[in-house]
């Protein structure tokens, strides 16, 4: 298990330093750089300019840039805004709840509503019911995040009234049932398209599962079909679905950061766009790392947890 | 000379009669999404020369018109000019950036996962781990940093989103030529003498074509929301150029008055995506010989 657990943290290190790499090469060498928002200021002349660079240490070899980037991230030192002067991580942090809470959120419904259709549609494999949730994911899986928030936005805030149509909570009032009628709308819509993967994979793995002889032989021991469904079957069917909701991970985030923009969640996606605004690099640069770590620690937990329930994956 | 030696030999199989293609066109919802396909690309390559206006004609008294005013189907948009007019020609751009998208990503994710597949190994592990890293970015953040840096244009959206999307690929193929790699014909091949190059693009790729065809239908599909995405955040395609995206751009703030104006694109989107969807299911399904049995 040590070994094991050494080993993986080994390789996602060694993943976490090509993304960094691909992430600061992909950043620095874009056209323009850095140095484009100091150029754009009236009047400034090439020495001036210069100046700058060498403050700021943009000068000097790409490679060295980079090697020293990274050896101040390991000490925690993610640099600050180019916008308010405060530091990256402090303003990452400050943003990271608001997205947790929308993800969260999301994945619970999402993970409730997609297991349901996918056990029901493999039971009662190609009936009515399996046909519609089969074409629906599909469809679910085409309809663009954002349109589909403009959407809901006009007809349940616009038109019916019910939920409001953006930010987190009403200035002044802040209770948890306010966050609450404010998180419905948006959180539906990011569960939307993750319903549909759910439902998906839940359907193929309980199918999987329903042939197996175990199941046979729990149906001919006479237990009720209830009780082999959810003893036998469910449990076995969820346990791919744990490193499903790792894989998913990536997947999540960026459906928040679009969602986000939508419904002005302020979250981390809202943060991105307001730092693109701005070419503010080093919060861009910041949060690029922070939710690739974000992506790396959730596969990993993912890995663990399923090796820790199933005890027929072997950790070698 | 294979007609004189043996004249017992069934005639080759026309490829529009074998089994791939029947069982293709038995799949309703792929079919549904070619014809659906076909629909979208003749309305946006002669609907604009059908339309009485040009996409760019701009008529301030026609403001803000709902759908089926006069000759303006879809309604016009804040600036008066024909939505209809609009949506073709930005479905003109927006399928070409999701076809042309598809075919460079496609030819990346190829060219590294045969690569990878074929040599495995180190040089495999490094091209893997570079694949896994890229797609340990949540793909929007990345696609929207590139598109925020870079002068926006048709082709370079194109190529960020070609840039972004291709592991996807690299893994199935890498997947495919391990699992071709080790059988006899590429043994033989080998024996013969032939060159690694030769192996890995005209013994090992064919043989891996079936998966590659599925991934980029989809890959299209994908494609086509991201540049909507990209656009809509108003990184992408620059007015006056309109694209799916864009037109939804400045739809939001006029939601409640003109709610067309989100409706219409967003529908148009919607169809396209499904429709690639669709043909890259039936695909799979056409393609995988074990589909017959179950």
């Amino acid at each position: 298990m040590l070994r094991y657990l050494a080993g993986r943290l080994g390789q996602s290190c060694i993943l976490l330093l090509l993304v960094s790499l691909i992430g600061y090469c992909v950043l620095l060498l874009a056209p323009g750089g850095p140095m484009s928002q100091f150029a754009l200021t009236p009047g400034i002349s090439k020495a001036e300019l210069d100046r700058i660079a060498e403050q700021m240490g943009l000068n000097r070899p790409i490679i060295v840039q980079y090697a020293d980037w990274l050896w101040h991230l390991l000490q925690g030192q993610w640099g600050t805004s180019f916008r308010d002067g405060r530091p990256v991580l402090t303003i990452i942090f400050e943003h990271l709840p608001a997205t947790l809470l929308l993800m969260g959120t999301a994945t619970a419904i999402s993970i409730s509503l997609g297991v349901w259709i996918g056990i029901r549609g493999a039971v009662r494999r190609y009936s009515l019911f399996d046909y519609a949730a089969t074409v629906g994911a599909m469809i679910a899986l085409s309809v663009p995040t954002f349109w589909f928030g403009l959407v809901a936005i006009y007809i349940f805030s616009l038109k019916l009234g019910w939920f409001p149509a953006g930010n987190m909570y009403t200035i002044g009032n802040g209770s948890p049932a306010d966050y609450l009628w404010h998180l419905v709308l948006p959180a539906f819509v990011l569960a939307f398209v993750d319903v549909a993967i759910w439902s998906r994979y839940m359907r193929t793995a309980t199918l999987d599962v329903i042939n197996q002889d175990f199941v046979r032989t729990a149906h001919a021991k006479g237990l009720s079909r209830r009780r082999v469904l959810f003893k036998h079957v469910v449990g076995n069917a969820l346990l791919p679905m744990i490193t499903l909701a790792g894989m998913q991970l990536p997947v999540l985030l960026s459906g928040a950061l679009v969602t986000e923009t939508v419904f002005t969640w302020p979250g981390m996606g809202r943060l991105f766009l307001d730092s693109l605004g701005y070419s503010d690099y080093p919060v861009i640069m910041g949060l690029l790392m922070f939710s690739a770590v974000l992506v790396l620690i959730g596969s990993l937990l993912a890995d663990l947890l399923s090796a820790f329930i199933d005890p027929r994956i072997r950790l070698a | 000379m294979s007609s004189a030696v043996s004249p017992t030999l069934a005639p080759p199989e026309r490829w529009w009669r074998s089994r791939t293609v029947r069982r293709f066109c038995r799949h309703r919802l792929a079919m549904f999404g070619v014809a659906m396909i076909v629909l979208l690309t003749l309305a946006c390559v002669f609907g604009p020369y059908l339309l009485p206006y040009d996409e760019l004609f701009i008529d301030l008294r026609a403001r803000f018109a709902p759908p089926l005013t006069g000759w303006h189907f879809f309604g016009t948009d804040p600036l008066g000019r024909d939505l209809a007019a609009r949506l073709f020609n930005a479905g003109r751009i927006s399928l070409l950036v999701g076809f042309f998208a598809m075919l460079m990503s496609t030819m990346i994710g190829t060219f590294i996962g045969v690569l990878a597949g074929y040599y495995g190994g180190k040089i495999g592990a490094v091209l893997m781990r570079i694949t896994d890293a890229f797609l340990s970015f949540p793909s929007i953040f990345l696609l929207l940093a590139l598109a925020a840096f870079i002068k926006p244009s048709p082709f370079t959206i194109t190529a960020i989103i070609a840039v972004t999307s291709w592991m996807e690929v690299a893994r199935i193929v890498s997947a495919e030529v391990r699992s071709l790699r080790e059988r006899d014909f590429i043994q033989a091949a080998r024996m013969l003498g032939l060159s690694n190059r030769w192996i890995m693009f005209r013994e090992l790729l064919p043989n891996a074509i079936g998966p590659i065809i599925v991934a980029a239908t989809l890959t299209v599909a994908r494609a086509i929301l991201l540049e909507a995405y990209v656009s809509f955040l108003g990184y992408g395609i620059q007015p006056p150029l309109p694209s799916w995206g864009n037109m939804l751009n400045g739809a939001q703030q006029y939601l409640g008055s003109a709610p067309w104006l989100a409706i219409v694109p967003g529908v148009a989107i919607t169809l396209a995506v499904t429709s690639f969807n669709f043909i890259g299911d039936g695909l799979r399904d056409a393609l995988d010989a074990r589909s017959d049995l179950s």
